[in-house]
């Protein structure tokens, strides 16, 4: 039977140190990809994601099942995202369309990989790097909190009284804060929405 | 319902969070409501668009970088983390070890108050007075010394002659 994350975590604070491997495996992916979208650098993201896990162990020695692992360490990474927000130390990074496609000069090329799910056509690819591009551009955008909420409703699936402990808010605010967001991102997507169909259709066909 | 209400509960009713009664009464909001109907329909499709975003994947040394970082931070707390695994315990460990410092000073026979540190320094002054005496350096007083003739005079044995001889 699989142990929970809170007894990876007990078994961590008294010396498991494989455990704490079990952990890193389990949420390199959504911790990287959380701080991605709210630091907008993939190598910041990296180096804060890095600290992340190495708080999670240097804290193991107090840490107490009393919340859920991922709240715990979703705050921590909250916190340092906004923290290197806010002091500006990270340069913010835009990554043009253009630079996107630009494959032949590979130096300048991110070091995070973004995976396709499978092997398109190339004109639907383009598409589909496109609308990547604009909804990433729009999640972006959104005010600090209200993309952290959203990244965590939407990506990490947390419950709302989760979110709100990461946020250090009420649910009810957390509600109001994440219909704001959604709503900037309804009308910001809005175009993307409606050309939907067309590109599931395109994806449909076989690729070349 | 209004619309107002209808805005705090929009994202939970998506999420399928509500009681069967708010539902309801939601649901039959959303029916009446064009502009609300709209918003939920669009609030669901701009979320199917949201999901196209590809995950990122970490940098291959990204695994290696943080075992480094905490192999490096597991041996500097070494012996002591093993024997003190919270800064809580390293705290109480450090209070108890100078409280007893602190105790310890009170023992009898410890130097500590300020008369024991005056007889201190009155018998170190003594003892230099009496090393410095000048009585003991006049060699004039000592021969005359009338006690000195009062004492027997050495006789040589003659063991020590007789083992010469031999």
């Amino acid at each position: 039977m699989a142990r929970s994350d809170v007894q990876l975590m007990l078994d961590v604070k008294f010396g498991d140190d494989s455990s704490f491997e079990l952990l890193l495996r389990k949420y390199r992916i959504p911790v990287v990809n959380f701080l991605y979208r709210m630091v907008r650098d993939s190598a910041t993201a990296e180096d804060l994601a890095q600290e992340v896990f190495l708080r999670v162990y240097r804290a193991r020695g107090e840490y107490l099942p009393s919340a859920k692992f991922t709240t715990w360490m979703f705050r921590i990474a909250t916190n340092l995202a906004l923290n290197s927000l806010r002091d500006g130390r990270y340069r913010h990074q835009e990554i043009s369309i253009d630079h996107s496609f630009g494959a032949a000069d590979g130096e300048n090329e991110p070091p995070a990989l973004e995976v396709p799910d499978r092997q398109p056509s190339i004109e639907l690819e383009l598409i589909r790097r496109d609308r990547a591009e604009r909804i990433r551009r729009a999640v972006e955008s959104l005010p600090e909190k209200q993309r952290a909420a959203v990244l965590l409703h939407k990506y990490q699936e947390m419950d709302y009284d989760e979110i709100a402990g990461v946020l250090g808010c009420s649910e009810s605010a957390l509600k109001s804060l994440l219909f704001r967001a959604y709503e900037t991102l309804r009308v910001e997507l809005a175009p993307l929405v409606e050309t939907a169909a067309q590109v599931q259709a395109q994806a449909g066909r076989p690729g070349r | 319902m209004n619309c107002t209400r209808t805005e705090k509960k929009l994202v939970a009713y998506l999420d399928g969070k509500l009681h069967a009664g708010e539902r309801r009464e939601f649901e039959a909001h959303l029916a009446s409501c064009s502009l609300c109907g709209e918003r939920a329909e669009g609030f669901r499709a701009m979320w199917d668009v949201l999901e196209e975003l590809p995950p990122i994947m970490p940098s291959p040394g990204f695994d290696s970088l943080v075992r480094a970082r905490v192999q490096q931070e597991a041996s500097r707390g070494g012996f002591w983390s093993w024997i003190l695994p919270s800064p809580r315990m390293a705290f109480a460990a450090a209070a108890l070890l100078i409280a007893s410092i602190w105790l310890s000073s009170f023992q009898p026979g410890r130097v500590s108050t300020p008369g024991q540190m005056v007889a201190v320094q009155t018998s170190e002054a003594d003892f230099g007075a009496i090393k410095n005496l000048p009585v003991l350096e006049d060699y004039d007083v000592v021969t005359s010394f009338d006690a000195l003739s009062e004492l027997p005079v050495q006789q040589q044995s003659a063991e020590p002659q007789s083992l010469n001889r031999m």
